[in-house]
């Protein structure tokens, strides 16, 4: 079945007692089984809940994967898999990831003696000098964020492999509609669930999909011990938000190639990060491990210090000034102040994450008022700055929206 | 958001306050039952602008969530104001019992659902309102029924299960030159396909159940009109209380969302099943009004953007074939309703008509072998598979 069919129906199945064909959603914090105790499939809310086991199913079909578990948020999907780790082993991680998954990696996971490296992904000999014979996890995102550098998932997972380490994919910015790790090598995908997957900027959520039933047990394990699971109405809301997924993502990924378009061609704009565009270092790869769907993020470098960026993106309408990405609604910030302020300056500057870098995530407005409201925010930088723009959105390809 | 505004931007936007409570990017959900005044001047102040006073005073009247999806709706139907309903039933008798008197005369095309007939024939009738139905299309006999008593004129655009199309220009300017309301229900179409106030029409109904929501997870009608006929409406709904709750209002909002690709997914998809259906020798006829052979065909493009996601088709086979049929798809559930994510299939014979006479079942066109099709979004191969795999047991 294609994957919008099984985002649909996979882990949906009618309710057996009612024929509703919406699954209930359970509240329960506790569940009195007849018979066995032990046996029973639901005994407690953060060992199992049915509405959270219905998403999981869901997205082990999404990911290709034997199973998947359900968190509280990102984060909380992240620290289970670090959890993995050991006093004494180590982490290669790509250099643009995640603010998040910087902090978790240098602040927390250091106290107790685990160690990171942050390392070009693409560049595989350098990769391949970074491993160390403790190295435990490799951490890529796919694409990279905020830069959307790509990773050869296939060739990183035989590095990892080479070296008995795991490779987890944060698949996030990719969706499965895009790329299935898992398929391609992966051993875990995490997903920050609040993005693409719940797609309505209404719930928060994290997810982790693996292949072996071993490591999902481990996982698991850690899962319920530690607690951070996600909230049955979250569940039932991404739910809710993943049967759409595939219609938004490809609606998403065709505005977000034309903003990216426009963008080359504005002379305030010096350079634009998009793995659709026919210049991105990774194209090539990035058209075979994202099937043609490159993604509803665009970062772009303006021509502009970091009180004129943070200017920048107060100024646009329909695009909101908030971190997050992947909702129906645009958003719009700038990574040095907001999503990726907790990086220390200096890693930032070397991850190449500039003052002047603005982050954009595409929704499902009508890609030519997207483009109206970017016009009319630079016009007003253009004010401030005093340069000539010449930029209008009917060279543009004409939409094929519904309207 | 501005009128100019595309429909996929007025559906994630229109209507909500651009900066929310606490900033948040999405309505909070207001499950208050009452609202409070800070001084005995705000009551007075609310009362004396009564209808003008964006707030809310107590949840049966009113509530947040509710406010800000209807405004939404009015601006995806081009009016002025929407009301959202308990249920697409509750948004009809809402709307009859309060425009309609003891003596008034309500005309309405035949081939709608047959709880509004029922509706028309057993209740509204006792209260002394002449209900007269009309058949399909046939603007004679409702031009020669129309009197100085009738009040309003109902129907369906497009008819379930058949998806007749009528002429929307004619049926409007006809009434307007009368004086007579006209209430077009166009909940399988939405207002991607046909935006009924461009034409002129006074009230758009629709069960917000089917396509506005689209998840099959939540009941409501809507109502969308102008604010003066709305308000009679809106009154008697405060005094009977049949309001929507305020979960039901935030996910009919989110809902809406998507709506614009839903619809253009279920619009592509319907027309490639159709044809599909059309071609396979299993099948003695598809009604589909984006298929030529539609006796609406003509109507359905001038009228509608898109045919949508209904298809109902009559099978080469006997009441116990149609339903082997139906019970060999595997993609679509059994069950009643359309619009929704999760295609549905039934046997109109069967769900709906199966207490109806032959007789009546005759008269309304339901053959044992009609089967109708709800599709959801789906990949659209997977249905075709899933069909052709079906048709193949009958």
């Amino acid at each position: 079945m294609h994957l919008s069919t099984r985002s649909i129906h996979s882990g949906n199945s009618k309710d057996p007692l009612t024929g509703a064909v919406i699954p209930p959603l359970y509240l329960s914090s506790t569940f009195a089984p007849d018979g066995d105790f032990s046996q029973a499939r639901f005994d407690y809310s953060r060992s199992g809940n049915p509405t959270r086991a219905c998403l999981e199913t869901t997205l082990a079909a999404l990911e290709e994967g034997c199973g998947a578990l359900a968190f509280s948020s990102g984060m909380a999907a992240i620290h289970c898999a670090l959890q993995l780790l050991k006093t004494g082993e180590h982490v290669l991680a790509s250099s643009d990831i995640y603010g998040g998954t910087y902090r978790i990696l240098h602040k927390i996971l250091s106290r107790v003696g685990i160690e990171t490296t942050l390392v070009q992904m693409n560049d595989l000999a350098a990769v391949r000098a970074a491993i160390r014979p403790n190295t435990r996890i490799l951490w890529a995102e796919n694409p990279g964020n905020p830069l959307l550098s790509l990773v050869d998932i296939e060739a990183i997972a035989e590095l990892a492999h080479e070296h008995g380490a795991l490779l987890a994919v944060d698949n996030t910015f990719a969706t499965p509609v895009a790329t299935q790790a898992l398929t391609l090598g992966a051993d875990i995908v995490m997903h920050s669930a609040t993005k693409f997957l719940g797609g309505h900027s209404d719930l928060l959520g994290g997810a982790l999909i693996v292949k072996d039933p071993a490591l999902l047990k481990e996982l698991y394990f850690i899962q319920n011990a530690t607690g951070a699971v996600m909230a049955p109405f979250d569940a039932f809301l991404c739910s809710r938000g993943i049967k759409t997924l595939e219609l938004r993502f490809r609606e998403q990924c065709k505005s977000a190639l034309w903003i990216a378009q426009y963008l080359v061609h504005h002379p305030a704009v010096s350079r634009v990060y998009y793995p659709g565009l026919p210049d991105h270092p990774q194209h090539a790869l990035a058209q075979k491990q994202l099937r043609g769907y490159y993604g509803a993020v665009v970062s772009f470098e303006l021509d502009a210090d970091f009180a004129a960026a943070q200017a920048f993106v107060s100024h646009t309408k329909l695009f909101q000034r908030a971190v997050s990405v992947g909702a129906v609604e645009s958003l719009i910030e700038q990574p040095a102040s907001m999503s990726h302020a907790s990086y220390d300056r200096q890693d930032r500057l070397k991850a190449g994450i500039h003052d002047g870098l603005i982050r954009l995530s595409v929704g499902l407005e009508h890609v030519h008022d997207l483009l109206a409201d970017l016009q009319q925010a630079f016009h007003h930088f253009n004010g401030s700055e005093k340069r000539e723009l010449a930029s209008s959105t009917a060279e543009l390809p004409l939409s094929t929206h519904a309207h | 958001m501005s009128q100019e505004a595309s429909l996929s931007t007025l559906v994630v936007h229109a209507g909500e306050a651009r900066e929310k409570s606490d900033f948040a990017i999405v309505d909070p959900i207001h499950c208050a039952s009452t609202f409070t005044f800070a001084d005995t001047a705000a009551i007075i102040s609310m009362l004396e602008n009564e209808g003008l006073a964006e707030r809310d005073e107590y949840a049966r009247y009113s509530s947040p969530n509710i406010r800000t999806v209807e405004k939404k709706l009015a601006q995806l139907e081009g009016t002025a104001d929407a009301l959202l309903c308990t249920t697409g039933m509750s948004a009809l008798t809402l709307l009859f019992w309060s425009h309609l008197r003891p003596g008034d005369h309500l005309l309405y095309f035949d081939r709608c659902y047959h709880r509004t007939r029922q509706f028309c024939s057993d209740y509204l009738e006792q209260f002394g309102v002449r209900c007269e139905a009309i058949p399909t299309g046939d603007f004679a006999a409702l031009e020669a029924a129309t009197n100085a008593k009738t009040k309003l004129i109902f129907t369906e655009l497009p008819t379930n299960p058949h998806l007749d199309v009528i002429d929307l220009e004619r049926l409007c300017s006809f009434a307007r030159a009368k004086g007579i309301k006209t209430c077009i229900d166009t909940t399988l179409a939405s207002p991607i396909n046909v935006r009924p106030a461009e034409w002129g029409a006074d009230f758009i109904l629709h069960s917000a159940t089917k396509y506005l929501g689209g998840h099959n997870d939540l009941l409501a009608g809507v109502l969308a009109a102008s604010v003066e006929d709305l308000a009679p409406v809106r009154k008697l709904q405060g005094i009977s209380g049949a309001i929507a709750a305020p979960h039901t209002a935030y996910l009919l909002q989110r809902g809406l969302k998507t709506l614009a690709l839903r619809i253009a997914q279920q619009n592509r998809s319907g027309q490639r099943v159709a044809e599909f259906l059309a071609q396979h020798p299993r099948v003695e006829k598809v009604y589909y009004p984006g298929l030529e052979t539609h006796p609406s065909y003509a109507l359905a493009r001038r009228f509608l953007s898109g045919f949508g996601g209904l298809i109902s088709f009559e099978l080469k086979t006997d009441r116990k074939g149609a339903s082997r049929f139906v019970d060999a798809v595997r993609i679509p559930r059994i069950g009643p309703s359309l619009g929704g994510v999760e295609s549905l299939i039934e046997q109109p014979a069967i769900m709906s008509f199966y207490r109806a006479s032959e007789a009546e079942r005759r008269r309304w066109d339901i053959s044992d072998s009609l089967v109708r099709l709800a599709l959801g979004i789906e990949d659209s191969e997977d249905l075709i598979a899933d069909l052709e795999q079906a048709l193949a047991t009958i």
